[in-house]
């Protein structure tokens, strides 16, 4: 069985509030991936649709999308697992082309959050936790992500300036990305001033600063086979290694406060499919929806020792010119977390890093990228390994 | 034609907004009325589960006893919310809390008139019912 690669990448600009209707959001990833492999409809075998359903009116997408990008009459998939849908889209995809049922498929994530309010969208977040027993007493994503912070900073003896670090990190790269929704610097003395909006607390300990914002994007990935991977692509990236895993929905059914279970061991699946280690990693994307999501992140992929990513972070080895460098892309704090197509951002981001097309924020001369994509409160995640 | 049959939609008595009101454990409805909080505990191999479940996926079987969550459980961890889902808002400012009793953790609030400034990580609290201004009713954790 042949290799499967990518070759074509793209995303919409992210943004608070798109200026027309889901079809057309989706087009525009669209465009840019199929621009980039340089091939047409005609090429695509399948497609893999993926979002959080129940921001839109449109029931199905899927279908609406297949006409819309001109892949009539091939067939469609829907994929959904909360933020890490399109990770997940792609780890399909990759099936559907190993499998040899189909030779290229489009993974194509969306998510239009602005068609409802922020309150409402908040109760729709926190419906991706357990309705019948956690969402009766008022949950919502960044209380839930900040449990684990608070379990995590007891544990360890880690701060709030730690975290507000990742975000000046975040910050710094996410000026550079014309893709982002925020482009602002964040400075230290931002969390410091209890008058500034990054200072105010959201859900203890984490503040404004800490937490990503909602925003409306598409992402699209080309996955292909072998042989028409070298046919198209002058640079292939390949997907080297896929991890995927589940835990309760439910903070009462875990264990594990201070990192993700689900991030453990999609790494694992990944670097042993792989056949590397963390260490083999030149550039990574993880999912730092909150600024505690990325500490964790480093110490779940190995990264760094249990209780000592804020090392990595103080030293500054996860900046570009650091010892590996994590979410030189702006990460979801600063490009905005479209739920369905955050996943196919952060694979962009990779491979244009491993095909040393990132401009500004290119990492020297990469081999090995990993993308690190969690869905709902650690309940899904996923972990792709990417080569040149 | 026949009556139609009243649903048991007990449940959604759960929480300040309830977004289940059928489901298989509405037992647990009357447990907190009653003023207890109850697990369930498998007939088979003797788990108890919290949440409470109809159904054992070990044992593939709905043999089911009531079980009163009882003495106390340790702090896991905790979040103090300043903003709320829509639904909630009246509720504000209130935490959200695990806690762990070994056999089972159980997810809930934390009292509110327990002082922010005595709330640790570690601290054994107990689980009691807890009467809603709307009437409805949840369970949260008092300090011992």
């Amino acid at each position: 069985m042949g290799k499967v690669a990518i070759i074509g990448v793209g995303q919409s600009t992210f943004v608070r509030q798109y200026p027309g209707s889901i079809r057309e959001l989706a087009f525009d990833g669209f465009k840019e991936a199929m621009q980039d492999a340089q091939i047409t409809a005609k090429d695509i075998g399948a497609s893999v649709i993926c979002s959080a359903p129940e921001y839109d009116k449109q029931r199905s997408p899927a279908g609406v999308f297949a006409e819309y990008l001109g892949l009539n009459p091939q067939p469609t998939f829907y994929v959904e697992t909360l933020c890490s849908s399109s990770s997940m889209g792609l780890r399909l995809a990759y099936s559907l082309v190993k499998s040899g049922l189909h030779d290229s498929v489009a993974v194509i994530g969306f998510q239009k959050m602005s068609e409802i309010s922020s309150a409402e969208s908040q109760e729709r977040m926190g419906r991706g936790g357990d309705i019948q027993w956690e969402s009766p007493f008022g949950t919502m994503m960044p209380a839930y992500y900040a449990m684990y912070a608070r379990a995590y900073m007891e544990k360890y003896g880690t701060t709030p300036e730690d975290l507000a670090l990742i975000r000046v990190k975040a910050g710094t790269y996410g000026q550079l990305n014309e893709k982002a929704a925020y482009r602002k610097a964040i400075t230290m003395e931002m969390f410091s001033d209890p008058e500034n909006r990054m200072a105010s607390p959201v859900a203890s300990p984490l503040r404004t600063g800490d937490c990503c914002a909602n925003a409306d994007g598409s992402s699209c990935i080309i996955v292909a086979n072998e042989e028409k991977a070298k046919a198209f692509c002058k640079k292939p990236v390949w997907i080297m290694g896929t991890g995927a895993a589940t835990t309760a929905v439910n903070l009462a059914g875990r264990d594990l406060f201070s990192g993700l279970t689900v991030a453990e061991q999609a790494a694992d699946e990944a670097y042993k499919m792989a056949g590397i280690t963390a260490k083999d990693v030149d550039v990574a994307e993880v999912h730092d929806c909150f600024t505690i999501a990325e500490m964790m992140a480093y110490e779940n992929l190995g990264f760094a020792k249990p209780g000592e990513g804020k090392d990595l972070i103080q030293g500054k080895e996860t900046y570009k010119e650091g010892s590996i460098p994590v979410n030189v892309d702006g990460g979801l704090l600063s490009k905005g977390h479209p739920i369905g197509a955050t996943g196919g951002s952060q694979i962009r981001t990779v491979v244009l890093q491993l095909r040393g097309e990132a401009g500004d924020i290119q990492v020297k001369d990469p081999a090995i990228g990993l993308v690190h994509n969690i869905g709902g409160v650690g309940l899904y995640g996923n972990v792709t390994i990417l080569g040149r | 034609m026949g009556k139609k049959k009243q649903a048991d939609d007990r449940f959604k008595k759960f929480g300040t907004v309830s977004f289940t009101s059928i489901t298989k454990i509405n037992d647990f409805i009357q447990y907190m009325e009653d003023g207890k909080v109850m697990a369930t505990k498998c007939k088979d191999c003797g788990l108890i589960f919290f949440p409470p479940r109809a159904d054992c996926c070990q044992c593939l079987t709905s043999n089911m006893d009531w079980a009163e969550v009882s003495g106390t459980g340790k702090l896991v961890t905790y979040s103090k919310l300043e903003y709320a889902p829509v639904g909630f808002g009246d509720d504000l400012p209130y935490s959200i809390a695990v806690l762990d009793y070994g056999d089972y953790k159980i997810f809930g609030r934390i009292a509110s008139d327990v002082p922010d400034e005595e709330v640790r990580v570690g601290m054994e609290m107990k689980t009691i019912v807890n009467k809603l201004p709307n009437e409805q009713l949840n369970y949260v954790f008092q300090k011992v």
